[in-house]
C-alpha cells in the first residue's frame, strides 16, 4: 500500500472560497483527512461559479473550480447560525488536529470559535486564520478577496506596462496564502509532535504577497526609488519577453541571460547580419537598445509556431518556452509526461481533467484519491461515525435545519 | 524565551538566486540550522542582481539576496575538486535536508543526485526546484522565470483584457509576467511545503526522499479555474473573460486607482448605499450579480463617474466601513508606510556588516509558540567558513589554510 506523508492528520476546515480550501488541498493530496464544513445558511459561492460542465449551471455540485480545489475532501453541512450548529461544530474540533477559516477575525468571533475558545475543547490544536489583513491593527476588519489583494499588496503596481494601468486581479493571493499557510501549519504540527503544544497562526493575505517582492520592496527601503511597471522586461537580461508566433493569439518567451546564450540565440535565427552590429554587441548594449531588438527578434518568431520556436531555441541553448492558453496547457508534451494532470471522475461532472499534485516525491507522492464532495456528502460519516450520533439523530437535526 | 518550531532542523543549501535560496529562508526562519554553499568564483547569482544598496553594485549590496538569505550561514566550497566534494559528503551526513536548484544535468556531474547522497546519508530528504522537474522531455531545457511563468500557463491570465471601456487604449494581448520573480518563488514555496511533508514523514519512519518540483507546475496550480475552462467547458483563456458576476473591476479616482470584487449581492447594496442611492443602479440590468457582469460596459461608466471625482484612499476607507471589498491599488511606497502593516510590525529591520540597518519584509504569519525571527542576516561570502570547517567538520586551521589556496573553499 502506498504510503501518504500526513497520514492520520485530520483537519477541519470552515473556510470558503479559495485560500483555505487550497490549505486543505494541499494536506488532503498528502493523504490528511481533511472535513470541510458548509452550510445553505452561508453557502461557499464557489460551488456555483463557472467553469461548469459543457457549460451548463445547475444545483450545488458543477463549479469546476469547487472540483479541482476540493478533490479528496469531505464535506459536511453545518448551520453554525444555530446554537446547536456551534456545539456539533466544537464536537468535531475536538476530534481534529488542524482547524483552518479564512474570515475577517469577526466571523469567528460572533461564531464563538476563537482560538481561545477552541483550544478549551481541543487544548494541541493548530489554529490557522487565513483573513486578509490579520488578525490584529486598524483594518483587521476590513473584507477582502485575493483578487483585490494583488491591488492592496503593491503586485499589480509592478505588473504591466509603463505606460498602461497596474494589472492584476486575478486570486492570486489566494493559492499564495494557502502555500504559506501549508507551511506555518506544518511547523507547527512537528513542534506540537516534540513539545506537545499547538498553537494560533495568525496569518494575512496581504503580507503573503509582500513577502514575494523583495526587490520592489528593497528599492524602496534601500534607495527610496518606487520602481516602474516594466511589461516582460527584466533589470538586466535581454532580449526578455514574449514574442507573437505564426498564429491566433500564438506567442513564445525568449530570456537570454548570458553571453553564451546570445550567440545561441543568432545562430538559432540563422546568423542575421543585424546581430553583429555594435548596437547589440554586448549584454549592456542589449539592454540599452532592446526595443529595436525585439522587433527584429519577432520578425523572426512570426515565421515560426511557438512550438518550433521553442524547439529550433532551445536546441541552440536557449531559454525559450511557448506562452501557453488553458488548451495547450492542459496538452502540454511534457507535463502529460510527467504525469502532472490527473483524470477526475466526478459524479455530476463526469471525467475531467484536473491538475494533479503540485509536486512529486519518490516515497510519499500523495495523489487525487476522491473526487470532491457533493454538498453534505460526508453528514454520515463525520456525524455518525466519528462523532457518534444516530441516524435519528441526525435526521432530527436535519429537519431543524442545525444540519442544512 | 520561546523556541522556533524547526530548532534542530538541519539544512544544506546549495542554489542560485531565488527558487532554491527561499526555500531555505523558509526553513531557516523557523530555525533550521541551514549552511549556504557557494562556489568561491561562481557564487549565488542573486548577490550579482539589483536592486544594489545606495545604487553601488557589489556582490555583498544586493538587496535581493540580503533578503533571501537571512539566519544562514554561509560557506565557500568548490565541488568541483575531490577535496571539495568529499567535504560536501561530509555536510549531506549532517544534514536532515539539502536543497538545491541546479540544472539535473549538473548535479549528475557534480556527482550529488539524490542516488549518489542518498548512499551517504539513507535518511536524507533531497528537495530538487529546476524549471521543468526532474524527468520530462524538457527536462534538460533552459527556462528563466518568465519562461517557467508563461509554460505554466499564467500570461494568458494576465493579458488585462477585460471588457473595459475605459481602458480599451491600453489594452494589450501580451501575456505578461508579474513584477518580480514569481514563477520561481511559487516554486519555492511549493518546494518548502513539499520538504515539510517529507520531514514529517522521516520524523515518523525515519524514511528520507527526493521531492522534485516544477517551476512549471507550481505556476500551473496557482490558478483556481484555468485548466477547467477547458476541460468543463471547452473555453479559452487569454482574451477578454472574467468571473460572470460582479462588477469586479479597477476604476480611476482623483489620484490613483481602486479596485473591487462585488461577489456578494449585499455588497452591492452597500456599494450603492455609498453612492448615494443613484436612480440608475435600480434598473433592471443591474439588478443581480449576473446581469451586472453582463451589462459591465455601461456599469462601468456609470461607477467611473462617481469615482472618478473621489481620492481613493477616501474611497477605501468609506467602503471599507461600510464592509464593501474595495482596496486602493497601492504602490511600494505606500505599503512601506501602511498603517496595517505597520501596526502588526510586519517589516523588520535588520543589521549587516556591510550595509547597516535596512527595512525588510517580514514573514506573512504570526506563530503564537513559536515566533518567526530574524537571528543573522545573510551571511558574507564565506563568511562561516571557519565556524563550519573548524568548528563542525573539525579542520585545523593550517588544512583549512591550505585548502583555501588550493581553491578548494
Amino acid at each position: 500500500m502506498e504510503e501518504f506523508a500526513l497520514e492520520g492528520i485530520r483537519v477541519v476546515d470552515f473556510g470558503w472560497y479559495w485560500a483555505s480550501p487550497y490549505l486543505g488541498m494541499l494536506l488532503a493530496d498528502m493523504g490528511a483527512e481533511v472535513i470541510k464544513v458548509e452550510s445553505l445558511q452561508r453557502l461557499d459561492t464557489v460551488r456555483i461559479l463557472p467553469p461548469y460542465p459543457d457549460g451548463q449551471p445547475g444545483g450545488l455540485n458543477r463549479g469546476g473550480i469547487y472540483n479541482m480545489y476540493n478533490r479528496n475532501k469531505l464535506a459536511i453541512t453545518l448551520n453554525l447560525a444555530k446554537p446547536q450548529g456551534i456545539e456539533l461544530a466544537k464536537r468535531l474540533i475536538a476530534v481534529c488536529d488542524v482547524f483552518t477559516e479564512n474570515y475577517s477575525p469577526r466571523v469567528m468571533k460572533n461564531f464563538g470559535l476563537t482560538y481561545d475558545q477552541v483550544r478549551q475543547v481541543r487544548p494541541d490544536i493548530i489554529y490557522a486564520s487565513l483573513s486578509a489583513y490579520g488578525a490584529t491593527g486598524p483594518e483587521k476588519d476590513y473584507v477582502c478577496y485575493g483578487g483585490p489583494q494583488t491591488y492592496q499588496s503593491g503586485l499589480a503596481s509592478v505588473t504591466g506596462f509603463p505606460d498602461g494601468p497596474p494589472v492584476g486581479g486575478e486570486p492570486y493571493g489566494d493559492p499564495t496564502a494557502g502555500l504559506f499557510a501549508a507551511f506555518a501549519v506544518l511547523a507547527a504540527l512537528h513542534h506540537r509532535s516534540k513539545t506537545g503544544k499547538g498553537q494560533y497562526i495568525d496569518l494575512s493575505q496581504w503580507e503573503t504577497l509582500v513577502v514575494l517582492m523583495p526587490e520592489a520592496v528593497m528599492e524602496y527601503t534601500m534607495n527610496r526609488r518606487i520602481r516602474p511597471r516594466m511589461g516582460n522586461r527584466d533589470d538586466i537580461m535581454a532580449p526578455h519577453g514574449c514574442y507573437r508566433c505564426q498564429g491566433e493569439r500564438s506567442w513564445v518567451s525568449i530570456a537570454v541571460g548570458s553571453e553564451e546564450e546570445w550567440q545561441g540565440l543568432c545562430e538559432a535565427l540563422g546568423n542575421p547580419a543585424w546581430a553583429r552590429e555594435d548596437r547589440f554587441s554586448d549584454a549592456f548594449r542589449r539592454w540599452k537598445n532592446q526595443d529595436e531588438l525585439d522587433k527584429l527578434i519577432e520578425e523572426w518568431t512570426l515565421k515560426h509556431t511557438d512550438y518550433e520556436a521553442m524547439q529550433i531555441l532551445q536546441g541552440a541553448g536557449v531559454a525559450a518556452t511557448p506562452c501557453v492558453n488553458n488548451q495547450q496547457l492542459v496538452e502540454e508534451p511534457h507535463l502529460n509526461q510527467r504525469g502532472f494532470f490527473v483524470e477526475d471522475d466526478h459524479p455530476e461532472a463526469g471525467k475531467r481533467t484536473i491538475i494533479g499534485v503540485p509536486w512529486k516525491m519518490s516515497q510519499t507522492p500523495g495523489g487525487v484519491y476522491r473526487h470532491a464532495p457533493l454538498f453534505g456528502e460526508h453528514n454520515e460519516y463525520v456525524f455518525g461515525e466519528l462523532l457518534g450520533l444516530s441516524s435519528k439523530e441526525i435526521a432530527t437535526l436535519a429537519e431543524e435545519q442545525v444540519i442544512y | 524565551m520561546k523556541g522556533k518550531a524547526l530548532d534542530g532542523m538541519k539544512v544544506l543549501e546549495y542554489a542560485h538566486l531565488v527558487s532554491g535560496p527561499y526555500c531555505a529562508k523558509l526553513l531557516a526562519d523557523l530555525g533550521a540550522q541551514v549552511i549556504k554553499v557557494e562556489d568561491p568564483k561562481d557564487f549565488d547569482v542573486a548577490r550579482r542582481r539589483e536592486p544594489f544598496f545606495g545604487d553601488v553594485p557589489d556582490y555583498e549590496r544586493s538587496g535581493l539576496f540580503l533578503y533571501l538569505n537571512t539566519n544562514k550561514m554561509g560557506i565557500t566550497l568548490n565541488l568541483r575538486t575531490t577535496t571539495g566534494l568529499g567535504i560536501f559528503k561530509e555536510l549531506i551526513r549532517w544534514a536532515d535536508v539539502f536543497t538545491e536548484n541546479n540544472p539535473p544535468k549538473l548535479v549528475e556531474e557534480l556527482g550529488i543526485s539524490y542516488q549518489d547522497l542518498s548512499a551517504v546519508n539513507p535518511r536524507l530528504i533531497m528537495t530538487s526546484i529546476t524549471p521543468f522537474g526532474q524527468t520530462g522531455p524538457y527536462r534538460d531545457y533552459k527556462g528563466y522565470d518568465l519562461n517557467c511563468w508563461q509554460l505554466g500557463g499564467y500570461g494568458h491570465q494576465n493579458t488585462n483584457e477585460y471588457p473595459s471601456i475605459l481602458f480599451a487604449d491600453q489594452r494589450r494581448p501580451v501575456p505578461l509576467k508579474k513584477g518580480g520573480k514569481h514563477a520561481d518563488f511559487q516554486a519555492a514555496l511549493n518546494g518548502a511545503v513539499a520538504t515539510m511533508c517529507a520531514f514529517l514523514y522521516r520524523e515518523r519512519t525515519g524514511i528520507g526522499q527526493h521531492v522534485d518540483v516544477s517551476a512549471v507546475e507550481a505556476v500551473a496550480s496557482t490558478m483556481p479555474d484555468n485548466i477547467q475552462y477547458w476541460t468543463y467547458q471547452r473555453q479559452l483563456s487569454g482574451g477578454p473573460r472574467t468571473y460572470p458576476l460582479g462588477p469586479l473591476c479597477l476604476l480611476p479616482c482623483k489620484d490613483g486607482y481602486v479596485y473591487m470584487w462585488i461577489f456578494e449581492e449585499h455588497q452591492w447594496e452597500r456599494l450603492v448605499q455609498m453612492m448615494g442611492d443613484p436612480e440608475w443602479a435600480r434598473e433592471e440590468i443591474f439588478k443581480d450579480r449576473w446581469v451586472r457582469a453582463q451589462n459591465f460596459e455601461a456599469l462601468e461608466v456609470l461607477l467611473a463617474d462617481w469615482f472618478g471625482q473621489r481620492s481613493a484612499q477616501e474611497v477605501y476607507m468609506e467602503a471599507q466601513a461600510r464592509g464593501i471589498p474595495l482596496v486602493p491599488s497601492n504602490d511600494i511606497q505606500e505599503v512601506v508606510n501602511s498603517p496595517q502593516l505597520q501596526a502588526r510590525e510586519f517589516f523588520v529591520e535588520i543589521d549587516h556588516p556591510k550595509v547597516g540597518s535596512l527595512t525588510y519584509p517580514g514573514a506573512p504569519f504570526k506563530l503564537s509558540e513559536t515566533p518567526w525571527k530574524i537571528d543573522r542576516s545573510a551571511p558574507l561570502l564565506g563568511e562561516h567558513n571557519e565556524e563550519v570547517y573548524g568548528k563542525l567538520l573539525g579542520y585545523s586551521t593550517e588544512d583549512q589554510r591550505k585548502m583555501k589556496q588550493a581553491e578548494v573553499i
